[in-house]
């Protein structure tokens, strides 16, 4: 074909631009604005009053989100272990069906559903009241910073699970035949022969989650807006009540350097 | 595991799985429902009245979010569908990191751009316009339009090509008459993708949107922080539809042969 060179860059050329243009642009905008004081001229002082101010939400931050991560990699790999192990049929087909329902659902669908799900008298408590698992007087609302696990977990973990019993499906069957053979106990191949293979998969889910939980504004507005809470409330409460840029990309800056630390992490370990 | 075991596992695991989603339809179908009763106290269809009466607000955010959608997937194939041919058939420097810079929106904690974003569109006199709305969501959608447009090109045939250009085709009937109809199922699932991200995109509109833009997602938002439970739970549920029934054909639309490519 008569490719001169020229026409391939030329085509990619409008997409690229929309990105630099409204996206790079505005994150190197972010990036200036998280160092500059108000007047102008260079300064740390956002990032002191963003650990003066937020330093609690900083780390409900990191608590909410690493443990939302770690508990949505053990329930994926249970269920792509048990999709991949199980031994009755009807039994997995079940949980195929069940498992992916919240994984096309909105943030703020998940979101509504939750705040009414888990509040005081919402249908969990009254569930377990009717079943006369708890009474009325011992039941407690979830609709804090636990609440906000919760509804993660529940939302990205068909997302992950989906991408793991993917990749566990996929593997070799023999090695698993040969360790069963052997008399290795299901949960063991499951820690030693599965998981191990399909690592590099599941981080993969794990970043991308950690990235889109890290950016939730919806979830912690509507199940907890009051402290402590989530960086994204302090973001948006910088800007809607005090125009108050500095503070509020300083506080995107640490957002950032979260997501890179846990990306790093990852480019170690697949280099490694 | 005994099957009482497995029995109470599996029903632990639908409680949760559909407990908050049938505690949803149950505020959407309620009139009426307080402490203490477990269940709604009536049922009726008054709210819904209200939610679909026209010319009311549920129905203005509706057809608000549908044109954004619209014009979100129109702006991504028209941006994504050269860049996805350029991409997978023609000569192209850096084209791991052309493929990486798409990914760029969806790699980063975005609500730190989009506030900046606003303050950018402020200068332009974009906030609280669609055209902003639209910019913002095509940026955040052409990750996918971009991967999977370019993944359904990589599939194509390549012989077929070859051969409508030896039959004497140029590059541009051979692109228009045989490598954009076959991969026209992968581009729909883009479109699809696309559509549903605009649909259900909270973040990029509360910054930008505001105050005229109010799509569906944001008004549900209103009404759920407002306590008006049965009419969050009646959005909700109308946010739902498109996003369950689009999943449910998409695997018809995006075969294997493309899934594999994508990325790649």
């Amino acid at each position: 074909m008569r490719d001169s060179g020229r026409l391939g860059p030329l085509l990619v050329a409008p997409a690229l631009l929309m990105v630099l243009a409204l996206f790079v642009y505005p994150l190197g905008y972010s990036l200036v604005t998280a160092f500059e004081a108000k007047g102008g001229g260079f300064t740390f002082g956002n990032f002191a009053k963003a650990f003066e101010f937020y330093s609690v939400d900083i780390g409900f931050t990191l608590v909410i989100v690493g443990l939302s991560t770690l508990l949505i990699a053990l329930a994926s790999i249970a269920i792509g272990g048990y999709l991949t192990l199980g031994e009755n049929p009807r039994a997995v087909a079940l949980l195929r069906w069940l498992y992916r329902w919240p994984l096309f659902i909105p943030f703020v669908v998940a979101a509504q559903c939750m705040r009414s799900f888990l509040a005081k008298n919402g249908l969990m408590n009254n569930t377990f009241v009717a079943l006369g698992i708890l009474e009325v007087d011992q039941t407690t609302g979830f609709l804090d910073w636990r609440g906000i696990v919760i509804t993660f977990v529940w939302k990205q973990t068909p997302f992950v699970a989906l991408l793991v019993a993917g990749a566990m499906a996929s593997l070799d069957r023999s090695t698993i035949e040969a360790a069963r053979n052997l008399g290795a106990t299901r949960l063991r191949i499951l820690f030693e022969i599965l998981v191990p293979q399909v690592m590099p998969t599941l981080v993969v889910g794990l970043i991308l989650s950690f990235v889109t939980m890290m950016s939730v504004l919806s979830v912690p507005l509507m199940i907890s807006g009051e402290s402590p809470t989530m960086m994204t409330v302090d973001m948006a409460f910088r800007i809607n009540n005090y125009g108050d840029y500095g503070t509020a990309n300083a506080l995107g800056f640490i957002s950032y350097l979260m997501t890179a630390a846990c990306a790093w992490f990852y480019l170690k370990r697949s280099i490694r | 595991m005994t099957w009482i075991g497995r029995g109470i596992v599996f029903g632990l695991l639908a409680f949760i799985v559909l407990g908050p989603l049938a505690n949803l339809v149950l505020w959407a179908a309620a009139e009426q429902w307080y402490f203490p009763h477990k269940l709604p106290v009536s049922y009726g269809t008054k709210f819904w009245e209200q939610v679909f009466k026209p010319r009311g607000d549920a129905l203005a955010s509706l057809m608000t979010s549908i044109w954004i959608a619209l014009s979100t997937v129109a702006a991504c194939l028209a941006l994504a569908i050269p860049a996805g041919y350029a991409l997978a058939r023609l000569k192209l420097p850096w084209r791991t990191a052309i493929l990486l810079a798409f990914l760029m929106p969806q790699a980063f904690p975005s609500l730190a751009v989009y506030i900046n974003i606003a303050r950018i569109f402020y200068d332009f006199k974009l906030n609280g316009t669609m055209f902003g709305v639209i910019l913002v969501h095509t940026v955040h959608g052409l990750v996918f339009a971009v991967w999977i447009t370019a993944a359904a090109f990589a599939a194509v045939d390549r012989d077929l090509e070859l051969a409508a250009r030896n039959l004497g085709g140029s590059a541009l009937r051979t692109f228009l008459t045989v490598s954009l109809p076959l991969a026209a199922p992968g581009i729909m699932a883009s479109a699809i993708f696309v559509f549903l991200e605009s649909l259900d995109e909270f973040t990029g509109t509360f910054f930008v949107g505001v105050p005229d833009v109010i799509t569906l997602p944001l008004l549900m938002f209103t009404a759920s922080i407002a306590g008006n439970y049965q009419i969050a739970a009646i959005t909700a549920l109308v946010l739902l539809v498109p996003s369950v029934a689009f999943m449910l054909v998409i695997e018809r639309f995006l075969k294997a042969d493309v899934l594999s490519k994508v990325g790649a």
